[in-house]
């Protein structure tokens, strides 16, 4: 299942599409593209436990870039995910290659952007998690997360590398000499880091964000009582569907579904159940509350000749605004990708 | 996507609330009902991995309001004393990175120190004279820290940077006159209460401190005390400002916060 789920996600192609320069993907989209890659070997999920996995995983990546020392640090946790993988495939060579091939290419395309470019990564980032505040119990447990769903973000430790621990004033006169220092005293308890993570293809990270949550053997809940407040806005917006973005989705369906998938024949599948019995997760899938439904977009992942009609028929309906010089709309390379597979 | 940013920007004959975005600059009236202006950025010969946006907003020389870009250049509009005949009047390209924030003198200039400052990722910072055609007076070249938030009052720059530092800069000598180790983490926001030299720093790390400059009237020195700390328990603060001109109370904002703190004498 590992092996499956970790060569579909790593597939070249899906690989290239996503390091083409783009727009964030909507709530929906995402939610859909997680779908297909969790099902991408024999393992199946229910609704609720597909909703439970997706809750987690959404709220432990929030964390995690939510609590990065520096904007830079979000690559370094990316690299922690990519050191856990390849721990789990270590046997498998030709995945193994994928993957490293991977983090040449994260390495090539983001060791060089500024601070200020990955400030707004993480601020895109960001705001995608806003208000969403639902309660994972490893994360209540280890006291990283409050009752009332929001992060703990500690004024104590090591401060980011590049960063002094707060406390002092320095004065210069006007030829550049310093003339005094002053302190000043604030609740945080902060220390100079010792080192600096490695942004090489193997290397010590330092920063601990985004290592293996369960290194631990725990029981794994999510609670979304008093955490939907403020989604019902949220869900108003993603209500018009976007008929350009699901034939996109379409087409990265497409790309995922491309290895031989193994369907279960029989009994030969196994289903997960993220609950400790079937009737909970029955429970689960009738008492989720309306504003956190995830509303998934059906996909097929097979080629029908009607879907590029209808793709540029969409295209056809769509205002386009002068043409930019020298870069062709986004549904045309969609369209030419396509011809080309 | 970046977040689009609002501000107001006073002239003697009116007030302006522009905001910035992604597809360009738009100025409303202060009420907000009726669109003044726009306008659309153009986009420049750059590798498609580059976002365009407008970022930073600032009014100047009492006729101006200027809108830095992704690109580095900041756009000159001049605002006629009422009605839509804004025009695009300059265009400054002394930048090479991202502009971040820009500033107005917010006291009175001493001579040859310039009106406005703007700030880039690079934590370079620029210096101008506004007017017919802007001067530049003055570049500081930055030290490959984003300088996030500025602000200027009497001839002192007041930076605030990704790492968590503030510096104050004397803006006719572009000498460096205060290092202060104020944050443990990204700077988001400076302000400067003009009538008393009070300065408010917020910064991911939860915290707000309220700072008091003053010069000294012998060696001309700037002064720098601590005067308050605020913590804001599990928030990292994204916005803050004063809200009044000798600084004795100040708003707040965060990340994932619905709500805006005040903040006053007890």
């Amino acid at each position: 299942v590992m092996n499956d789920i970790i060569s579909t996600m790593f597939n070249r192609k899906f690989m290239e599409e996503l390091f083409k320069p783009q727009d964030l993907y909507s709530k929906k989209a995402l939610r859909t593209v997680y779908d297909r890659l969790a099902h991408a070997s024999i393992m199946r999920l229910n609704q609720a436990s597909m909703d439970k996995l997706y809750d987690l995983m959404t709220m432990a990546f929030k964390y995690q870039v939510l609590l990065c020392p520096r904007p830079r640090d979000v690559l370094l946790v990316t690299f922690n995910h990519l050191d856990a993988i390849k721990d789990f495939i270590s046997d498998s060579p030709g995945i193994l290659n994928q993957v490293d091939e991977t983090f040449r290419r994260l390495i090539e395309t983001y060791n060089p952007l500024s601070d200020g470019e990955f400030q707004l990564i993480r601020q895109t980032l960001l705001i995608f998690f806003q208000d969403m505040h639902i309660r994972v119990s490893i994360f209540l447990k280890d006291k990283v997360q409050n009752s009332n769903g929001r992060f703990v973000l500690p004024i104590s430790g090591p401060v980011p590398w590049g960063t002094e621990v707060p406390g002092l004033i320095r004065i210069f006169n006007h030829k550049g000499v310093e003339v005094k220092r002053a302190e000043f005293s604030t609740a945080g308890n902060y220390v100079t880091p010792q080192r600096e993570g490695s942004f090489e293809l193997y290397g010590d990270r330092v920063l601990k964000l985004g290592t293996n949550m369960y290194s631990v053997t725990r029981p794994v809940e999510t609670h979304m009582s008093g955490s939907s407040k403020n989604l019902a806005s949220q869900a108003k917006e993603n209500i018009a569907p976007n008929p350009l973005a699901k034939e996109e989705l379409n087409f990265l369906a497409r790309l995922l579904g491309g290895l031989d998938i193994q369907k279960p024949a029989g009994d030969s599948g196994f289903r997960l159940n993220l609950f400790t019995t079937d009737e909970e997760e029955e429970h689960a899938a009738q008492t989720r509350p309306e504003e956190l439904s995830y509303k998934v977009i059906n996909i097929e992942a097979t080629q029908e000749p009607a879907r590029r009609a209808e793709l540029s028929r969409i295209l056809g309906e769509l205002d386009v605004a002068e043409p930019r010089p020298g870069s062709a709309g986004k549904g045309e390379d969609l369209l030419a990708l396509m011809d080309g597979l | 996507s970046v977040s689009p940013q609002a501000a107001w920007c006073e002239l003697p004959s009116r007030v302006l609330l522009v905001l910035t975005s992604q597809r360009g600059v738009q100025m409303y009236d202060a009420d907000g009902s009726t669109m003044v202006f726009w306008h659309a950025l153009d986009v420049p010969e750059l590798p498609a991995a580059h976002s365009v946006f407008a970022r930073g907003i600032a009014a100047a020389g009492g006729r101006f309001v200027c809108v830095g870009t992704s690109f580095g250049a900041v756009l000159v509009f001049d605002i006629p004393p009422k009605g839509t005949n804004v025009t695009l009047s300059e265009v400054l390209e002394q930048h090479r990175d991202p502009i971040t924030d820009m500033a107005a003198e917010q006291g009175q200039a001493p001579d040859g120190a310039g009106d406005l400052v703007t700030a880039d990722d690079s934590g370079t910072l620029c210096l101008w004279s506004s007017g017919e055609e802007f001067a530049l007076l003055g570049k500081i070249p930055g030290s490959g820290c984003t300088c996030s938030s500025v602000a200027l009052w009497n001839g002192i720059v007041a930076a605030g940077y990704g790492n968590g530092q503030i510096r104050l800069w004397e803006a006719g000598s572009g000498r460096i006159r205060a290092q202060l180790s104020a944050h443990a983490r990204w700077i988001y926001a400076i302000d400067l209460a003009p009538l008393t030299g009070k300065l408010l720093s917020g910064a991911e790390d939860s915290f707000v401190h309220v700072w008091k400059l003053s010069r000294d009237p012998d060696t001309d020195d700037i002064e720098v005390q601590h005067c308050h700390a605020e913590c804001v328990t599990d928030t990292q603060v994204c916005g803050a400002r004063f809200c009044d001109p000798a600084g004795d109370t100040f708003a707040v904002t965060g990340y994932d916060l619905s709500e805006i703190l005040c903040y006053g004498p007890a």
